[in-house]
């Protein structure tokens, strides 16, 4: 099989000389256990060093090599040159401005993860003597599965109402949030409400469902969006029967 | 992204939607069987759905709200469907469309239940 080779086409953008995105196509050696980022740093090393891509760990687990492969959101390292023998097309991952070749920018997706307020807001504080918050392997299960996101933002390249309304908070940052809600030693459920009513919330959502199916970590976010929707209109219509300072700051 | 942050009003287009929807796994099929070939076909009596028949079940109070319920849920879980498909067939849709699709259905609903109420008790 040495001398097998196989075609990578790999949408190009440089800014300082592309108007538009390019395809340009590479042949690089064939080998059956040759993952897409193998041959993306094999072109890069060996037969294009300008080829830019965003890559760390090679195992699934750092979220940087997501692209579009053969036109579905992918991670380039989980992803083997022997499942397309009719050659493979690589491009940026959808819904993100390309930054350059495969490089997208991120700033957006990072913003509406911080707005999620990613972090566990106890419920009643505790001095260091009182010692850990203790939770059961049971409370664990609630959330664990949320928990497994590594944001490497596939499912918002999955997202049609991604595309369509880029504000919209979108299914990996709602499963991040939704994990904290879960989470028995968390209290700010009340204060990420606000966000899940809102215009930007969870009502972007048409159930379409992809983005539980790219997520390579195995994240039901379509899950976590349509929870937050029986919550929010729970809250919508109950919202007037709470004492006011209790009520999201929406309008 | 903005900072204030504007409740979504989605909820109660959502829910009308859920609960046609809901409606219309539970019995739509059913529905088509019978009126569409159940009694055409006589598998079923034919005066079961004879003009007696119909208008006391519409005469009726339960006769009534079940034929509201079925004509206006159905006509909000479709006018959602379609509403949020609009951008699949390629129209982007604003303001128009979605008074177009709901006021469809907010019409639909105001006939019936001027229907229901002029064909007596
Ligand atoms: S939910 Fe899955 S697809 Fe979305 S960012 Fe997290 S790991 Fe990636
Ligand atoms: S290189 Fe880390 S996820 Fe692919």
């Amino acid at each position: 099989m040495s001398a097998a080779m196989a075609k990578v086409s790999v949408l190009r953008y440089r800014p300082e000389q592309d108007e538009v995105p390019v395809w340009q196509d590479y042949q690089v050696p064939y080998s059956d256990d040759m993952s897409v980022l193998t041959a993306l740093n094999y072109i890069k090393d060996e037969l294009d060093g300008t080829l830019s891509l965003r890559w760390s760990c090679r195992q699934a687990i750092c979220g940087s090599c997501g692209m579009m492969i053969g036109g579905k959101p992918s991670l380039a390292c989980k992803t083997f040159l022997r499942d397309y023998p009719e050659g493979i097309r690589v491009e940026a991952l959808a819904h993100f401005p390309i930054e350059r070749d495969l490089v997208v920018v991120m700033d957006g997706f990072m913003d509406k993860l911080q707005k999620v307020k990613p972090y566990i807001i106890p419920k009643e504080a505790r001095s260091l003597d009182e010692g850990e918050y203790l939770q059961t392997p049971a409370e664990m299960d609630l959330y664990a599965q949320f928990a497994g996101c590594i944001n490497c933002g596939l499912c918002y390249a999955a997202c049609p109402q991604v595309g369509l309304n880029p504000d919209f908070i979108g299914p990996g940052a709602i499963a991040l949030l939704h994990r904290y809600n879960l989470d028995s030693r968390d209290g700010g459920s009340a204060e990420r409400m606000a966000l899940i009513n809102s215009e930007v919330g969870v009502f972007n959502c048409t159930a379409v469902g992809y983005c539980s199916e790219v997520c390579p970590k195995m994240v039901d976010p379509a899950n976590a969006v349509n929870v937050g929707k029986m919550n929010s209109a729970r809250d919508y219509f109950f919202r007037f029967m709470r004492p006011a300072g209790e009520k999201g700051e929406c309008r | 992204m903005n900072q204030a942050l504007k409740r979504s009003h989605e909820p109660i287009f959502w829910l009308l939607f859920g609960a046609g929807g809901m409606l219309a796994a539970l019995i739509g099929a059913m529905l088509v069987l019978i009126t569409a070939f159940a009694v055409p076909l006589g598998l079923l009596p034919a005066d079961a759905f004879s003009y007696a028949n119909m208008l006391a079940f519409a005469q009726n109070l339960f006769g009534k709200a079940f034929i509201l319920a079925v004509v206006a849920l159905f006509f909000w879980h479709a006018v959602h469907r379609i509403f949020h498909s609009l951008h699949d067939v390629g129209i982007h849709a604003g303001t128009g469309a979605r008074v177009l699709c709901y006021g469809t259905a907010l019409a639909g609903t105001l006939l019936t239940v001027w229907a229901l109420w002029t064909i007596g008790f």
